[in-house]
């Protein structure tokens, strides 16, 4: 962080007029609203008692603002439902990457073993494997073949290693001091005490941007819940939302509101749980693992 | 092109100590062939296996049987191309990819550097910004997909806005506006992402090109241009891959926005149609050869991309 604020300060280097400096703020500014209007809107709409896209229903309108979408929505898929199984598929994604990816990372980083290398290259090599050759393959070992249709184990399996997790673990254990471990191996800690006690606390800041990074692809994760959940009681709050939108909504009497409500409730935990640690998501954290 | 933004591996001399024999056959450390062992059988179970497996499908003659049943699957050769590519809709959705890429690729790229090198020079309402760039990122389609079905629909606020301008039928259920609406609303869900990507990457121009095009009277514009857009090729060649990658994988967005690749299969995505064929009608085989057809093409497109676009290094 430090390092960051003193780089900033020589950034004088091309020195901008001052129309160049507004038109920049301009670009960001434009570039801000875009990015932030359909949320407010999502907001806005989730709150109206009748749906109205007038330029006029932008704008909060204290007699057409109402809770009852919620309501609505809550009564056609059941949101606690939705979000908890959510959850759990999310809950199983960051347990099985936070212990198996750490170790894995751990080992790519500090362990010399036959092998390192190419597990490296295949930590690399699955990221840029297109999902859409492996759904048919996927769904018929799994939902067919091992009978994990609507199961949360059969859900949580192709996610369960984040592989860019493994590689931004490897890259943080990297970083470490190699003396710190030859010292502590001398006293004779083994590598699990190792990992536990030395590795783990000084890159504890980097594991928030993991948890965060894992955390965004099965909660919001949508095509492969969905081919395997039939069962309503078993899908994450982004596949019933979706049945939601597709077939339901026709019959609601204010599908708009009641759609929107919807989103806000999935969108929340993920906007929330990010303004919260944003300070932690750090483009330098995240270029140096994603895609290799 | 998966180095591209990694510092280079760190390499170590090989540290002191005889080799022992176990040394020799598992490395000094055997240990961390243990640690891995989870994250190699789940590399080998999620990711080659299928990946065999369907290139095997696709030359199969496969259907979903009950599970435990003993089945034939004789060897096809061809016949699951042939029949998946003897069906215009299959043709269609390739070309709706492909339009999809024109207006996507291109857009993304130009967008997210302009925006990334706005971002890096500010200092003030730096958090505010960044949060507002990601957030469509982080988000779930499902959840946005809502508000832009809000947005462009018939009497949605974008054709209040335009007014007579609003094309009819509306964005969405138009022909010739379904897949241009959808591509362009990836490009924004996205490119918070490739703004990231372009972040890490501007770190890493070396500030003295940016003196010394000072020092040679070049402007802000001149600077960028000569400057920070060679500097940051090697980004440039992964966001074109992976927006590529990311087009092709093209599901949710038709599924949802447009009722499933509607209006008349003008916005169905290869994808879609695995879906749609392999799983809901029950053709796995004619679904995996299309998975394959999809990937070779796009492996060809990021091979195009890469000698075009990465230069000679």
């Amino acid at each position: 962080m430090a390092r960051t604020a003193s780089t900033r300060k020589q950034f004088t280097y091309t020195r901008m007029s001052r129309p160049q400096r507004i038109l920049r703020g301009v670009v960001l500014g434009i570039g801000a609203l875009a990015f932030l209007f359909p949320f407010y809107y999502m907001v806005i709409g989730s709150l109206q008692a009748k749906p109205d896209a007038t330029v006029a229903g932008a704008f909060p309108n204290a007699g057409n603002l109402t809770g009852q979408n919620y309501v609505q929505i809550n009564d056609r898929i059941s949101l606690f439902q939705g979000l908890l199984n959510s959850g759990i598929f999310t809950g199983g994604v960051l347990i099985g990457t936070m212990v198996f990816g750490l170790l894995a990372g751990y080992a790519l980083a500090v362990l010399q073993w036959r092998g390192r290398g190419v597990t490296f290259a295949l930590a690399l090599l699955v990221q840029v494997i297109p999902f859409q050759l492996l759904m048919i393959p996927l769904y018929v070992l799994i939902a067919r073949d091992y009978g994990l249709a609507d199961n949360y184990l059969g859900m949580i399996l192709p996610f369960f290693i984040n592989s860019t997790a493994v590689v931004i673990f490897r890259q943080y254990f990297l970083q470490l001091p190699k003396e710190l471990f030859e010292a502590a191996r001398i006293d004779g800690a083994s590598e699990l005490v190792l990992l536990w006690r030395i590795a783990i606390p000084l890159v504890r800041p980097g594991l928030i941007t993991v948890v965060l990074l894992t955390f965004i692809g099965p909660w919001n994760e949508f095509l492969w819940p969905f081919l395997v959940t039939k069962e309503s009681s078993l899908q994450p709050l982004a596949v019933s939302l979706a049945n939601y939108i597709s077939n339901v909504a026709a019959s609601a009497s204010n599908p708009f509101g009641a759609t929107l409500a919807g989103a806000v409730v999935l969108a929340a935990p993920v906007v929330v749980l990010f303004i919260v640690f944003q300070r932690y998501f750090v483009s330098t954290n995240i270029g140096s693992g994603v895609k290799g | 092109m998966s180095v591209l933004l990694t510092p280079p591996a760190v390499t170590r001399p090989p540290e002191g100590g005889k080799p022992t024999r176990r040394g020799r056959i598992l490395g000094k450390h055997p240990l961390g062939l243990l640690f891995s062992a989870p994250y190699l059988v789940f590399v080998i179970a999620v990711f080659a296996y299928p990946l065999v497996y369907s290139v095997w499908i696709s030359f199969h003659d496969f259907f979903f049987a009950a599970p435990g049943a003993q089945v034939d699957r004789p060897f096809v050769g061809l016949q699951n191309y042939i029949t998946a590519f003897s069906d215009p809709a299959v043709i269609r959705s390739f070309g709706n990819v492909g339009i999809f890429l024109l207006i996507n690729v291109p857009l993304t790229v130009v967008l997210s550097l302009l925006l990334a090198s706005a971002l890096n020079k500010v200092t003030r309402f730096r958090a505010f910004l960044r949060v507002s760039f990601y957030v469509p990122y982080l988000t779930a389609s499902v959840a946005v997909v809502a508000v832009w079905l809000f947005l462009f629909n018939g009497n949605g606020l974008v054709n209040q806005v335009l007014g007579p301008l609003a094309p009819s039928p509306s964005w969405l259920v138009n022909e010739r506006w379904a897949m241009p609406t959808i591509a362009l609303f990836v490009t924004w869900k996205q490119l918070g992402f490739y703004i990231l990507l372009y972040l890490a990457a501007l770190q890493a121009v070396p500030k003295e090109l940016y003196e010394s095009a000072s020092t040679d009277g070049a402007g802000a514009v001149r600077s960028f241009f000569s400057v920070t857009v060679p500097g940051v090729r090697p980004a440039t060649v992964l966001v074109l891959l992976v927006s590529t990658v990311t087009g092709a994988n093209l599901f949710t967005e038709p599924y949802l926005l447009t009722g499933g690749g509607g209006p008349n299969g003008a916005s169905a995505s290869p994808v879609l149609i695995m879906y749609q064929d392999g799983l809901q009608q029950g053709h796995p085989d004619t679904a995996a050869a299309i998975g394959v057809v999809l990937v070779i093409v796009v492996l060809g497109i990021a091979l195009l991309q890469n000698r075009f676009a990465g230069g000679n290094d």
